[in-house]
């Protein structure tokens, strides 16, 4: 008896001991989870709160009486005078009505500083394609000069450094209590490429570029990941060679992704001569990087279709091809499509590989085709905030929630996808 | 075990000097003569004639030397202990084993005299005339009704839907299933009880309407509700098919079958008929195992 309530004692304070080896590790748990969280909070926090400017814009309404003895400018049909007209000249005249004070010329110049540097072409263009509203007074939108917007929207903020003179500070003010120069959301941002004048810089041209370049890898890396999946998983004898290749398609998925890249420049553009800077080359430089993922996680979700269905198939009398079509492929396609998904999410980030074949150029023009030079969007990225400017500070951190939207939204598509197909067996 | 059926005795029911082994048991293989079967291994009118098969994985030989027929219209069941090579036997029928890369099967197996391991015939045709029953029940995730015509959508055997539809309602009434499932013909197969399934498994195994039908293990994922209602379904089809059965319920094999096949260690040691082999087995290794003395 006494033997038994000792034993019982002992075990009671080992029992102690575990539930306290329990509760640390538990806790161990609960502090990777919580550091885990709190420094993707400080990382949304960082970029939000750095961001969020860059999807406001100044701008400054004025009317401006388009008097042609002002611009040097009698027929604005002719290409010549075009070029030769002053169309500064009625924007400064528009502000001065707000603005008397300003008289002298480099009091002048100064006020005219305050629009943006495409404010004259602005005029330039909406003369040439109506030619019949010369001498009259047109209520136009400029994009305020990048100081101006840096002066709106971070005169607080000490770590930009504001570079408008006294005066013009002065005058800032003064224009925003009229309600001259106003903030808006940052439509540029969404319509237009990039400039090298971060008011007027858009991510446009980067989301289509990297629509265009998401489009040529998934054409190439889904059903060419997804063959071999099939092939090495179902038909593929059991050999040295099936196993060297699997092994390398495991070393490739490890491979650094600026390697694709030199392959890319090597092979696509160097051997084949196809052009720099374009999304099909961009595409097949990320298919080539997303397929050993792809393969992976599909041959992997073949592997878990369970050999009784198999067994079933061939049992009434299905021939492997039917099997694998019938069966095999639609149960593992949840898993195939969830892979192939989150591959093409990393293509979608991925720089280093598009630096290489000449995707970090300055490209202004939305691209319109395969064909057409365009950037990516974490390339824009990487270009802005490489910039110098200030502006493009803020433009940098909104491209990074444009880019994370996209992320999500990919990463939810792929959980949306694998809940609808997943079957239960 | 128990003593559902006479035939079979409990170690409980059993004099005292016979569960005390008398003698030293003799290792099995010192007692077992390769190829030899006791008891009636052949058959007046063979649906299968198998001769001096043999299979391998890699270099092990799984099994050793059997040749056996198959009646038609009987019900053949396989003992024997874990590991014994009956499955495999039970697998080289309808060619199951070509899909491991590592087995080979050497010997003549024929069924009607059509080699079954012909290379130039196609497996596909073997497969519709001899259907096959697993141990768990794998439907489809599919809906019933896509279960059971599975099979006569690939052969190609119906090519009107009011055709497709008489032979799925035909095989489900076969199975004993129609008239829990009619109404839900839609619904996704993987819902159903395991019996159900089960049964649902053997109706689309003759919705091909094949000749035989291999049964490995039907009832072991089954409670005995279920299994009564398959094992009353197996007497109903022996009338139209030739059906063997691989079973570790001596009980079942005792209730279902015709003939009893035993196996050991890749041997096939004997085969009689069932109430022989249950109540007088000719061959010492048979009743050890009948008597539950090991397996």
């Amino acid at each position: 008896m006494t033997d038994q309530r000792s034993q019982a004692e002992i075990v009671r304070q080992s029992l102690k001991r575990r539930y306290r080896k329990e509760r640390r590790f538990r806790m161990y748990g609960m502090l990777a989870i919580f550091i885990a969280l709190a420094s993707l909070a400080i990382l949304f926090a960082d970029i939000i709160s750095k961001g969020h400017t860059g999807f406001v814009k100044t701008t400054i309404t004025l009317d401006v009486a388009l008097d042609s003895e002002m611009m040097y400018l009698e027929d604005p049909t002719d290409e010549d005078q075009l070029s030769m007209a002053d169309f500064v000249a009625p924007i400064i005249a528009a502000l001065q009505e707000h603005v008397p004070e300003a008289e002298s010329a480099a009091e002048k110049r100064e006020l005219g500083r305050l629009i943006g540097t495409y404010g004259a072409n602005q005029i330039r263009d909406l003369l040439k394609s109506s030619p019949d509203l010369l001498n009259t007074t047109q209520t136009m939108e400029f994009l305020a000069h990048d100081r101006v917007s840096v002066y709106v929207k971070h005169a607080d903020n000490p770590s930009y450094t504001i570079k408008l003179s006294e005066q013009q500070q002065r005058w800032v003010d003064e224009l925003l209590e009229k309600g001259v120069i106003d903030t808006s959301f940052n439509d540029v941002l969404f319509s237009r490429g990039d400039s090298r004048e971060p008011s007027n810089a858009g991510i446009l041209g980067a989301i289509v570029g990297s629509l265009l370049t998401m489009l040529v890898t998934l054409a190439i890396a889904f059903p060419v990941g997804i063959a071999a999946a099939v092939y090495l998983e179902e038909f593929a004898p059991q050999n040295r060679i099936t196993d060297f290749i699997e092994v390398n398609i495991n070393n490739l998925a490890a491979v650094p992704s600026i390697i694709f890249g030199l392959l890319g420049l090597a092979v696509f553009i160097g051997l084949f001569g196809m052009p720099r800077s374009v999304p099909v080359v961009g595409g097949l430089v990320l298919a080539l990087m997303t397929l050993p993922t792809i393969i992976i996680s599909s041959r992997a979700a073949i592997k878990s279709v369970p050999p009784s269905i198999r067994e079933a198939a061939e049992g009434v009398g299905a021939s492997k091809m039917q099997v694998v079509l019938h069966h095999v492929i639609p149960l593992a396609m949840p898993g195939m499509l969830t892979g192939s998904i989150i591959g093409m999410a990393q293509a979608l980030g991925e720089t280093a590989p598009l630096l290489l074949i000449g995707m970090v150029a300055f490209i202004v023009d939305v691209p319109g085709g395969f064909l057409d030079s365009a950037t990516v969007l974490p390339v824009q990225i990487y270009l802005w905030a490489s910039s110098s400017e200030q502006g493009f500070v803020e433009l940098a951190s909104a491209g990074i929630m444009v880019l994370l939207t996209f992320m999500i939204t990919m990463n939810a598509l792929a959980i949306w996808l694998r809940k609808r197909l997943e079957r239960r067996w | 075990m128990n003593t559902v059926n006479p035939t079979v005795t409990s170690e409980a029911d059993m004099p005292e000097e016979m569960i005390a082994p008398v003698q030293e048991e003799k290792p099995a293989e010192t007692i077992i003569e390769e190829g030899t079967t006791v008891g009636r291994p052949f058959s007046a009118d063979p649906k299968f004639k198998l001769r001096n098969v043999e299979v391998f994985y890699g270099e092990d030989r799984a099994i050793k030397n059997i040749s056996l027929d198959i009646g038609r219209n009987e019900v053949i069941a396989f003992i024997g202990p874990s590991g014994c090579g009956k499955s495999t036997f039970l697998r080289c029928l309808n060619r199951m084993n070509d899909s491991i890369d590592i087995c080979r099967v050497k010997g003549q197996l024929t069924i009607d005299d059509y080699d079954i391991y012909d290379s130039k015939r196609d497996v596909v045709e073997l497969r519709a005339r001899v259907g096959m029953v697993f141990q768990k029940p794998n439907p489809f995730p599919k809906s019933i009704y896509d279960n059971v015509a599975y099979g006569p959508r690939i052969h190609g055997l119906a090519n009107r839907k009011s055709d497709l539809d008489e032979i799925v309602e035909n095989s489900l009434r076969k199975a004993g299933l129609w008239d829990e499932v009619k109404d839900r013909l839609d619904a996704i197969a993987t819902g159903m009880s395991g019996g159900q399934q089960q049964r649902l498994c053997i109706a689309r195994a003759i919705a091909v309407s094949p000749e035989v039908i291999l049964m490995d293990e039907p009832c072991s994922a089954l409670d005995p509700i279920a299994t009564a209602k398959v094992e009353e379904l197996i007497a109903e089809m022996s009338k139209s098919y030739t059906i063997v059965i691989v079973t570790h319920s001596m009980q079942q094999a005792a209730r279902v079958s015709n003939r009893t096949a035993y196996f050991h260690l890749g041997h096939l040691v004997e085969v009689n008929e069932t109430n022989k082999v249950f109540t007088s087995p000719e061959h010492e290794l048979t009743e050890s195992y009948i008597t539950g003395r090991f397996g």
